[in-house]
């Protein structure tokens, strides 16, 4: 069995204890916020946080996660709100435009719009987690702490906007 | 703009690896089945494009592939415009994949009067619904949605449907349509000081026949066009609710991995399965002519059970082949063959008899994937004679038609769901199918659906891949050391015309083609020729220049007379880069300019080279012209963009083929660019007035040469071949500026 929280709700799942946590978070558990991009923690798609920290969801076996705290994207704004965490709605949104996000979002989500950040999208949900866990961690990093720090690949070439987002959250 | 159409516009476009434009006039029938397919109750369509409804919210069907371009809010920009709408009321919907929204009338009518793309050569003639099939609005390349959906189409729907509202407001009060105004979603009588919503207005709109003569607007009376206004794609994109291809989940779902043949084009021989089976979540294993698929219940278990999975393929006539064999073979075709012509201009022949010197240059640059951050995957429910089939894709309707072909059903038996793109970049238009093609077969197997994901590192080996061009040049210079002849072989295909040619004016030039086919199979890869070509003849003018002793700035705008926009982005990105400034120690700027798409972008990069010997972007100054423009946030994302994308294929960007295969499995030996090695851009939009270009690609061509020119200055070293790294530069010294 693996026993972990993810976003605040208790799992107690049956699954082989080196199923990486990636994969238990998207078919077992159906969230798809957090993607599968290279399967060696090479790429960043991946990353979640567990007990706040980022780590590369694909290569992280759940049983090194056993009785941790995971966030993921779905749960990211909730669990930096301080607020009592529930179950996200899990449902993808059709391909139809809302004029804001349906959910809660944290400065850095909402600083990704501000900033146009995302083109296709898929990268930011990875890149949104590592930058979260950065700026916990270093409120107002150098350039040369994100060069260090993100190093995600976005194939749309968002780094520019990456960057100018993150220097508007920094504190001076 | 003069549009004059006797029925609605219903237009479509479609461009793959070239530029092919579709737009004709919607049969009344279409416009009725669109009301009878799509309107809910209270509802009714004003055109095919556009949904007013009683509540006065306007909702945009778009035609096109969100991928990150930003056409789903782009697009409903310029029809809002044109219909004077409110922008807080305009909403966007994915149009439906149904082949209302093709036309294989109006794909005739324009292949016929602009060309097509060599890839859908012969599709033509035959029926229009099979054409529809095939060449559908749904595809999305070519840097083609803005320029010819929007321009034509959105623009000139929303300019009917404001033209029948007024009509229609005009007739409820018995006023004459002149005296009637359109303002953010209300038509006014001001006389009276009467008005109605057009949502009041959509049921009476819906009965009249569309406006034969539709006039757009002059850009001085755009109220939404030219504004940087929030993309529709992003909130869902930031909270993880984003539905891209590979997050389909329908219920029942089990999970194919795959093994491909790793050389191209050979075919499965067996497999021993060992005791596979008998693992936890095994469901089968699928047997297919060229590979071989685990299913189970989840993605992890199949992909751990096939790692266990002993397969043998068989062997082939490509077994040894390696990249030195291939650009051995076109080394060959260049001395074996004069080629087919591209260009023939003067007599460069002779010029190049009768010079005072000469220069050659071979360049060669390696086929790429397309590395698209979303992993190819394809999701199939095949039940009741139908066919559900989840992907992302830059075709939605060709995908449709293909998996419902293989699936041995009728084109209308399959069902699409769509999603967002987690990246394209031309790997996801039509005919580049594989995945598709294997999703199908497998889930034929089973009564319930089957995603099947390939690993990135299947990926990054079953591409279809930018094509390695191997390319030649001499350049003639008389006495007085002005250039003559431009003399260029290369391999081929094209699948850009007109990427290997040159806007400088010298007197003889001679451009021709030789074969360069492989077993690799081959795709267009964002900017397609033009990434190749433009570091091929951006680079040998710099050379010239560099033998003219003259400045490469200042030697390309002397040879530009015949190319003013060229000239002003030229000045611009120059003027804004700061060139002939004193730079810092050890920098240097190269420059590049190319016409690609419609558009005319010019890059100046500042480069340095660091401890590794290898070179530092510090920046790259970008100047645009594409005409105008719809939205200048998506302009400056787009070309932020494609400058990374053509950043990353220069100085790391190579997939070799060793022993028939690719060498490369994932991104350690794909390197990419990443926050630390991304320059600063800085993008300046030149509004030239003329006809709209693409954004999508234009700024991908000019950075690789940009950088090697800059990279020439500093160490002496011409860079003839990609990537980048692969060249030494410890023992260089840089060349005096000139």
């Amino acid at each position: 069995m693996a026993n972990f929280k993810i976003n605040g709700v208790q799992q107690n799942l049956d699954i082989e204890p080196d199923m990486p946590l990636l994969w238990v978070i998207r078919d077992e558990l159906g969230m798809t916020g957090t993607k599968f991009g290279c399967g060696i923690a090479s790429c960043g798609a991946c990353t979640v946080h567990v007990n706040g920290m980022a780590v590369r969801s694909c290569v992280t076996p759940v049983s090194s996660v056993e009785g941790q705290e995971v966030t993921t994207i779905e749960g990211l704004a909730s669990v930096a709100a301080g607020a009592n965490p529930s179950a996200p709605d899990l449902s993808a949104v059709p391909l139809s435009a809302v004029p804001l996000s349906a959910v809660p979002l944290s400065a850095v989500q909402q600083a990704w719009i501000d900033h146009q950040v995302p083109q296709c999208g898929y990268c930011q949900s990875g890149m949104i987690m590592a930058v979260s866990s950065l700026l916990a961690a270093n409120p107002n990093p150098s350039d040369a702490d994100i060069d260090s720090s993100i190093t995600n690949v976005c194939r749309c070439g968002s780094y520019p906007r990456v960057r100018k987002a993150i220097r508007s959250l920094a504190i001076a | 703009m003069k549009i004059s159409r006797r029925r609605f516009l219903f237009t479509t476009a479609l461009v793959g690896g070239g530029v092919l434009i579709g737009y004709s006039a919607t049969r009344p029938s279409k416009h009725r089945r669109a009301n009878a397919e799509l309107a809910k109750g209270g509802e009714h369509y004003v055109t095919s494009f556009l949904k007013i409804e009683p509540d006065n919210t306007v909702t945009v069907y778009v035609p096109h592939s969100e991928m990150g371009q930003g056409v789903h809010t782009s697009l409903p920009m310029m029809a809002a415009d044109e219909l004077d709408a409110n922008w807080e009321l305009v909403k966007m919907e994915q149009a439906p994949a149904i082949d209302l929204f093709a036309n294989g009338d109006l794909i005739k009518g324009f292949a016929g009067e602009f060309g097509i793309p060599g890839f859908l050569m012969g599709l033509v003639n035959v029926s229009a619904v099979k054409v529809a099939e095939i060449m559908n609005l749904q595809t999305t390349g070519g840097s083609s949605s803005v320029r010819y959906t929007g321009e034509v189409a959105m623009r000139t729907a929303g300019a009917a449907a404001r033209h029948m509202l007024i009509e229609c407001a005009a007739a409820r009060w018995g006023v004459a349509a002149d005296e009637c105004t359109a303002q953010l979603s209300y038509v006014h009588h001001n006389a009276s000081g009467r008005t109605l919503s057009y949502g009041e207005l959509a049921a009476d709109a819906a009965l009249l026949e569309p406006p034969e003569n539709t006039v757009l607007k002059d850009p001085s009376q755009f109220t939404i066009m030219g504004k940087a206004i929030s993309r529709f794609d992003i909130p869902a994109k930031v909270d993880g609710s984003a539905f891209y291809g590979i997050d389909a989940q329908p219920e029942g779902m089990l999970y194919a991995a795959i093994r491909f043949a790793p050389v191209f084009g050979t075919k499965l021989v067996s497999v021993d399965a060992g005791d596979i089976l008998s693992r936890r979540g095994i469901k089968r294993i699928v047997e297919l002519e060229d590979s071989v698929a685990v299913v189970a219940d989840s993605y992890w278990r199949a992909s751990e059970a096939l790692k266990l999975l002993k397969s043998e393929f068989e062997t082939s006539d490509n077994d040894s082949t390696s990249s030195a064999d291939i650009f051995a073979g076109f080394d060959q075709s260049l001395a074996d063959s004069n080629g087919s012509k591209d260009i023939e201009e003067g007599d460069t022949e002779g010029a190049l008899e009768s010079a005072a010197d000469v220069i050659e240059g071979n360049y060669r640059v390696p086929y790429l994937a397309h590395a698209a951050m979303e992993p190819m995957n394809c999701t199939v429910y095949i039940h009741d004679d139908i066919a559900e089939v989840w992907t992302s894709t830059q075709d939605a309707l060709g995908i449709k038609g293909r998996v419902a072909s293989i699936a041995g059903l009728a084109e209308e038996d399959a069902i699409f769901h769509h999603s967002y793109l987690g990246g394209g970049f031309g790997r996801r238009l039509p005919f580049n199918w594989n995945v598709i093609d294997h999703a199908t077969l497998i889930a034929k197997q089973f009564d319930v659906p089957v995603k099947t994901v390939l690993s990135r590192e299947d990926d990054m080996q079953q591409d279809y891949y930018r094509p390695a061009v191997a390319s030649n040049f001499k350049a003639a210079f008389d006495g007085a050391g002005n250039v003559q002849a431009w003399h260029n072989r290369f391999t081929g295909p094209i699948q850009t015309p007109g990427a290997s040619h040159i806007p400088y004016t010298i007197a003889n030039k001679s451009i021709r083609v030789v074969d360069g086919d492989t077993h690799v199979p081959i795709a267009a890869w964002r900017s397609v020729d033009h990434s190749q070509q433009t570091f091929f003849t951006e680079s040998f003018i710099d050379e010239i220049a560099h033998r003219s002793g003259k400045n490469p700035y200042q030697f390309r705008m002397d040879l530009l007379g015949d190319h003013p926009r060229h000239r002003k982005v030229l000045e611009v990105a120059a003027e804004a880069a700061g060139y002939g400034r004193n730079l810092p120690e050890g920098h240097a700027l190269g420059i590049a300019v190319q016409q690609s798409f419609g558009s005319i972008v010019a890059e100046v990069a500042e480069v340095s080279m660091g401890a590794d010997n290898q070179p530092i972007i510090h920046k790259v100054t970008c100047a645009i012209d594409c005409g105008w423009v719809v939205n200048p946030d998506t302009v400056e994302a787009q070309v932020e963009s494609g400058i990374i994308y053509g950043l990353t294929a220069a100085l790391y960007g190579e997939i070799t083929i060793e022993n028939g295969r690719v060498a490369q499995n994932n991104f350690p030996d794909y390197k990419m660019v990443r926050m630390a090695t991304a320059p600063e851009i800085e993008v300046h939009i030149v509004a030239s007035g003329e006809a709209l270009g693409g954004l999508g690609e234009p700024s991908t061509p000019p950075i690789a040469a940009a950088v090697t020119n800059a990279i020439y200055i500093l160490t002496g070293q011409r860079v003839r071949e990609l990537p980048i790294k692969n060249t030494d530069f410890s023992r260089t010294t840089p060349v005096a500026r000139v």
